[in-house]
């Protein structure tokens, strides 16, 4: 590991996460007030939940500097399951 | 004998970018994280083919009680980033006080989602009835069930830590107990996406 990351850096992830989480909050509300797609408001859920899940992944659990090789032991399951997730939309659209 | 003959706790003296133990919690959290995904997908698949989702009588989720408790997973890891540090520097007070702040952060999510199921219960939603109770159930117990043995993992590291069993040098133990810990972190930010805060409609 690591130990790239400062204090300071912990801090300022932690504030963004605080930060994100409000906007996650407001996005619904928001949306269904502006007439937004539902599709819209979904995607703008996902992106925000994929962001804070990329910083506690990426500095939180230190991924940002580790070798490439330990990414590739985290990607592969990933990889994975996203295929059989895909494999399986098409029945739930049915 | 020498003495720099390399050891399996120290991956500068072999070709080993990390530790085994490292690689052991990363492999773990990955096929973790399947089963995560596993019942993540299901949960998706069922939602868009389930008109309408969400059943006369069935209760409404209390999204502030969440926003609460995805608040305070999110201040344990950095409890939990706070007591590495004080590992890395040796510091034992610290790394034994913000190892059970992060301890209490779970105890208190726990209880937290105890009220909520009873709740719910109480209202009327069953894993039984409908499938919009019976994802929720299995996807945030099976969530419920990581924080619970995490809390374990934290004790027993936070009692090792109380003995001195830590140094600035030796702390690795620290370190993937905080890998486990982040993880449940990182997929309850999944969950609350998902389960709360996608509208019906």
């Amino acid at each position: 590991m690591s130990g790239h990351a400062t204090i300071r850096t912990y801090l300022r992830i932690f504030v963004l996460l605080a930060v994100l989480t409000l906007v996650e909050l407001a996005v619904p509300p928001v949306g269904h007030g502006l007439g937004l797609w539902k599709s819209v408001t979904v995607t703008l859920l996902g992106v925000l939940a994929a962001w804070k899940a990329s910083y506690v992944g990426l500095y939180y659990m230190h991924l940002k500097y580790e070798t490439k090789l330990l990414w590739g032991v985290i990607g592969l399951p990933l990889f994975l399951v996203l295929v059989m997730v895909i494999g399986f939309l098409p029945d739930a659209l049915h | 004998m020498s003495t720099s003959m390399p050891t399996h706790a120290d991956p500068q003296a072999t070709s080993w970018p990390f530790t085994p133990g490292k690689l052991g919690m990363w492999l773990f959290l990955g096929s973790d994280a399947m089963g995560f995904m596993g019942l993540i997908g299901a949960y998706m698949v069922s939602r868009i083919a389930t008109t309408p989702w969400k059943q006369p009588g069935d209760p409404t989720f209390g999204i502030p009680l969440t926003a609460g408790m995805t608040f305070l997973l999110i201040c344990s890891s950095v409890t939990m980033v706070m007591a590495l540090s004080n590992a890395q520097r040796g510091n034992r007070k610290g790394l034994v006080r913000y190892l059970l702040a992060t301890i209490a952060g779970g105890l208190i999510f726990l209880g937290l989602q105890a009220f909520e199921w009873t709740h719910l219960i109480h209202s009327g939603l069953s894993a039984a009835k409908s499938s919009y109770g019976a994802t929720f159930f299995w996807l945030t117990g099976f969530h419920g069930a990581h924080v619970t043995s995490g809390v374990i993992y934290l004790s027993c590291i936070c009692r090792a830590a109380g003995k001195g069993r830590y140094t600035a040098e030796d702390h690795s133990p620290v370190e993937l107990v905080g890998l486990f810990w982040h993880f449940v972190d990182l997929v309850w930010i999944v969950i609350f996406t998902i389960v709360y805060l996608i509208p019906e409609h």
